[in-house]
């Protein structure tokens, strides 16, 4: 059995002693015996550290880890540096508490202002927090902050990642919020209806950029639409794809938020990645969550701490911005770690080699019969073609050469599949695709 | 410390990537970005050395003693950490195919059974991140539950005073008004008080036992009778599960939810800040409302489904912090069914411990038996000399330990909360109590020195009225 406990058993007993106790049972004597459990737990024995490892490991080992991925679909993988790795596993990074003690923790501290910093210039907005849980619960918590009393309607597109629409209908339901979704026209939000719908009672408009079907979509006209009917925006922004394409502030929001997986954290099957929220100054104290401001120590030296406090659920309780507490703060540091090493030019390279080699995929694999792309829209790294084939035999046609084939749509689409490239697929892979699919035509 | 920014050189970068193998393509002009991109232009070297700088004014449980109360910052096993990075799990898609992600799916149902056991409960989602995020998902099953029985006029949660803000927090989140009720003298729920709160509009109740006084609540099988007969259900924040891992089972006391900060009790560590992992057991008529997809098995294949009726939906994309997950997997399998409650008791002995060798000179809040934690009052030490809570804690930092956790639970006046955590060892509690034994000495000798520190720290205290003021939350680079 393995044990963490650093006392031998003559020491507990001298503690005992000291506490005049007879044995560790009297510790609980205060505990009603109804209530405590008889017989132990129903759980194996202990192991040792060797045994644990087997034990994973082979589980690690009933996993397959693909060669070759060409799905996307929220969750991305991008090159990691080997730095970045080094970085985020540095073990005080890893195993420090929130930095409540701003003396003894201005690494963490200093470590997220940077964070917040990079993430206003990603999206061009002016204050950014230090991460909630993830893309998904971003997008919800984006939406608690626009509402009122006044507004208290919200209108979100379907063109929205389908995991990111039911965690923001969960959120909806909870708050007892109307939730309206804009119907999704040619693979965009349906403008036209935006613009019918809005209202008085509108209390902001979502949507996502490129939205779930990879489609670069003209957010500046949604936004336009909901600032005139007085409703705020938030965009949902791939932070690869911010590095090239026009920001969020551009393109009119109030609000950005997104999923920084991209940059620089593993794909861990779904998590933990990282939520990011960013905003326009006018919004800053509605920001939920932890926030780093830079002050100075009574030297006058410069410094980082802990701050606007007074929005959080430790001080204002019921009346709180938001519950969060916890957030992902080693995902924060691994993504302005990601984003130092890339540096301007280098994440900048990285979102055009996604463009590059998405165009040059979707060239060759539209030119397929049956492949043709769905929708005639401009996209970034994903985008969607019919298959004339079962997609579930193409995908183990695929699985076979150790390919993750695109990702097969289900709903309204059902039977298309949502391709995505990045940085890591070579030219060659992707001409070894096209030839699988081609043959799987010709079969 | 210099910022990133400020060791930035313009020209300078890391070579990652090849060239592009593919001709380039180009956005429209209105499609792309206007702004400038400010980010850091450095090399490798100067990133390393950065952050080793950084981590060197970062104290982690390594550290130091690492006391902070309601946090429970025991230590965080490495092997845990290379399970979490092997490729077989670090480099799964979310969507693979159900086929080729059979360990992730059987790692998820084995932590799940594990857990249940540990905690009473029939099932568990794993998708909440933090704790936080698991009360919310709870306090969401307790209004679909209710709501499905036709009951809409159960509106209120009751959250004891002791409560962690969260508590209260997430009850506004989940659509409910927040009931608080006092704790009476002994530091416990006050049956009266809660046979007074209880009614026909309550949701139920959110409970942390052993409290955040460190106390266990002794009624709580009256407890969960009055709020079961009122209609209520019982909703049980485990931040504090430590103490009473394989002795007492929450689902075996009346409750009938519970969120596990696998973050705390499980070893898993917490990042600065994050990632934790929150997930939610229930008991088996809440089930069907469980946040979705849901691991499922037949005939040995383990799969995904979202087909329930009465889900309340998703809580965030995807599955959860599933690397957080395992981590903890890894820690429960190593210690087993007799390493679980050892563990357990030897958190409360080290609190006991602790807590007798300072009681007196430092007043305990409650006094008595505690069980992870104790909570001390540094109120009469302020009348007499004026060195408040926070004083002692920064002159903590002198001596090269984390504090407690200071002014929480709010209805302790100058509360020190001291958890010394199953993993900390007789000789280095010994010392923290002659550390805090003297700094007491030092606040009736010259509390002026306890005014001042900490002195010894890279930065001293820091002006947070400014910081709140007039805030600068980014750098700037003009
Ligand atoms: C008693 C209690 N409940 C809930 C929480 C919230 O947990 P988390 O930070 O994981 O959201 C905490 C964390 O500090 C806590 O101490």
């Amino acid at each position: 059995m393995g044990s963490y406990i650093p006392n031998s058993k003559a020491e507990q007993q001298k503690m005992l002693d000291f506490l005049g106790l007879a044995s560790f049972d009297d510790l609980y004597n205060e505990i009603p015996d109804k209530v405590k459990l008889k017989g132990g737990l129903n759980i194996p024995a202990g192991k040792s550290e060797l045994e644990v490892r087997r034990q994973m490991e082979a589980l690690a080992g009933k996993n397959k880890v693909f060669r070759t991925i060409f799905r996307g679909a929220g969750a991305y993988r991008h090159y990691i540096p080997a730095i970045v790795k080094a970085v985020a596993s540095k073990e005080r990074f890893v195993t420090a508490y929130t930095p409540y003690q701003p003396e003894i923790s201005q690494g963490v501290l200093q470590s997220i202002f940077e964070f917040q910093t990079m993430i206003c210039e990603l999206t061009g907005m002016d204050t950014a927090n230090a991460s909630v849980y993830d893309g998904a619960t971003a997008c919800a918590e984006a939406i608690t902050m626009c509402v009122d009393r006044k507004r208290d309607e919200v209108f979100v597109s379907a063109t929205l990642h389908p995991d990111y629409l039911r965690t923001v209908k969960t959120y909806c339901y909870a708050a007892g919020r109307k939730l309206v979704v804009v119907p999704e026209k040619d693979g965009v939000t349906d403008l036209a209806f935006l613009k019918e719908n809005l209202n008085e009672k509108s209390a902001v408009f979502l949507m996502q950029q490129p939205n779930f079907y990879g489609i670069i979509e003209d957010a500046e006209a949604c936004f336009k639409v909901a600032r005139e009917a007085g409703a705020k925006s938030v965009m949902c922004i791939n932070p690869i794809f911010a590095a090239i394409g026009k920001t969020p502030r551009e393109c009119g929001a109030d609000i950005a938020v997104g999923e920084g997986q991209p940059l620089g954290i593993s794909l861990s099957f779904g998590g933990p990645y990282l939520g990011f929220m960013a905003c326009v100054q006018e919004l800053t104290r509605r920001l939920p969550g932890r926030i780093v401001g830079q002050t100075k120590d009574i030297e006058g030296k410069r410094a980082f701490v802990l701050t606007l406090q007074a929005r959080e659920q430790h001080i204002r309780r019921e009346k709180a911005s938001s519950n969060i507490c916890s957030n992902q703060a080693l995902c924060a540091l691994t993504a302005a770690c990601y984003m130092s090493t890339m540096g301007p030019t280098g994440l900048k390279e990285v979102a055009n080699q996604c463009l590059a080699k998405a165009h040059y995929a979707a060239k060759h694999i539209s030119s397929l019969p049956g492949y043709e792309l769905v929708f005639d829209a401009e996209f970034f790294h994903e985008f969607v073609t019919r298959c004339p084939v079962d997609v579930n035999k193409l995908m183990a046609k695929l699985e076979e050469e150790g390919i993750l084939g695109g990702y097969p749509l289900e709903g309204p689409y059902e039977g298309c599949i949502l391709w995505c490239f990045t940085e890591m697929n070579t030219k060659e892979e992707i001409d070894r695709l096209v030839a699988i699919l081609k043959e799987g035509i010709q079969e | 410390m210099k910022l990133i920014f400020e060791r930035s050189t313009p020209g300078l970068s890391c070579e990652i990537l090849p060239p592009c193998d593919v001709e380039a393509y180009e956005l429209k002009a209105e499609q792309q970005r206007g702004q400038e991109l400010r980010l850091p232009e450095v090399t490798e070297g100067e990133i390393s050395r950065h952050y080793t700088e950084l981590e060197s004014q970062t104290f982690g449980v390594n550290s130091g003693y690492y006391p902070l109360g309601s946090c429970t910052m025991k230590y965080n096993p490495k092997i845990n950490e290379e399970i979490a990075g092997l490729p077989g799990f670090a480099d799964i898609h979310p969507l693979q195919p159900a086929h080729t992600v059979q360990g992730c799916l059987e790692a998820l149902r084995l932590a799940e059974k594990l857990l249940c056991e540990i905690t009473g409960m029939d099932y568990m989602t794993f998708q909440p991140a933090a704790g936080a995020h698991g009360e919310f998902t709870g306090l969401v099953l307790i209004k679909k539950y209710h709501e499905s029985r036709g009951d809409k006029k159960r509106t209120k949660i009751i959250v004891p005073d002791t409560a962690h803000g969260t508590n209260p927090a997430s009850a506004t989140m989940a659509g409910f008004t927040t009931v608080s009720i006092s704790s009476g003298q002994d530091g416990l729920v006050d049956l009266e008080a809660l046979k007074a709160a209880v009614g026909e509009d309550t949701a139920g109740l959110m409970l942390t036992n052993p409290n955040t006084l460190g106390l266990f609540e002794k009624n709580i099988v009256e407890i969960a009778e009055i709020v079961h007969q009122a209609g209520g259900l019982l909703y049980y924040d485990g931040a504090n599960l430590n103490p009473v891992m394989g002795i007492v089972r929450p689902g075996d006391t009346g409750f009938d939810i519970v969120h596990l900060n696998l973050h705390k009790t499980f070893s898993t560590p917490h990042g600065g800040g994050g990632p934790g992992s929150g997930p939610v057991g229930c008991k088996a008529f809440l089930a069907k409302f469980l946040p979705v997809p849901r691991v499922e098995e037949k005939d040995g294949e383990f799969y995904f489904s979202g087909d329930y009726e009465n889900t309340i939906g998703s809580m965030k994309a995807f599955y959860g912090n599933f690397l957080v997950v395992l981590k903890a997997l890894a820690y429960i399998l190593t210690l087993g069914r007799e390493g679980i409650p050892e563990a357990a008791k030897s958190a409360v002995l080290n609190a006991n411990y602790m807590m007798k060798k300072l009681e007196d000179l430092y007043q305990v809040a409650y006094p008595g038996r505690c069980m992870h934690e104790f909570v001390l009052t540094a109120e009469p030490l302020k009348k007499k000399t004026g060195v408040s809570a926070l004083d002692i804690a920064k002159g903590l930092l002198d001596n090269g330990m984390h504090p407690p956790t200071v002014y929480f639970p709010l209805i302790v006046h100058e509360a020190l909360m001291v958890e010394p955590t199953d993993t900390e060892s007789k000789q280095s509690i010994d010392e923290a109590v002659k550390v805090y034994r003297e700094l007491y000495e030092k606040a009736c000798t010259d509390p002026e020195a306890l005014h001042q520190a900490p002195v010894k720290t890279a930065v001293r205290r820091l002006d947070e009225v400014t910081a709140a003021r007039n805030p600068i939350l980014r750098y700037n680079f003009d």
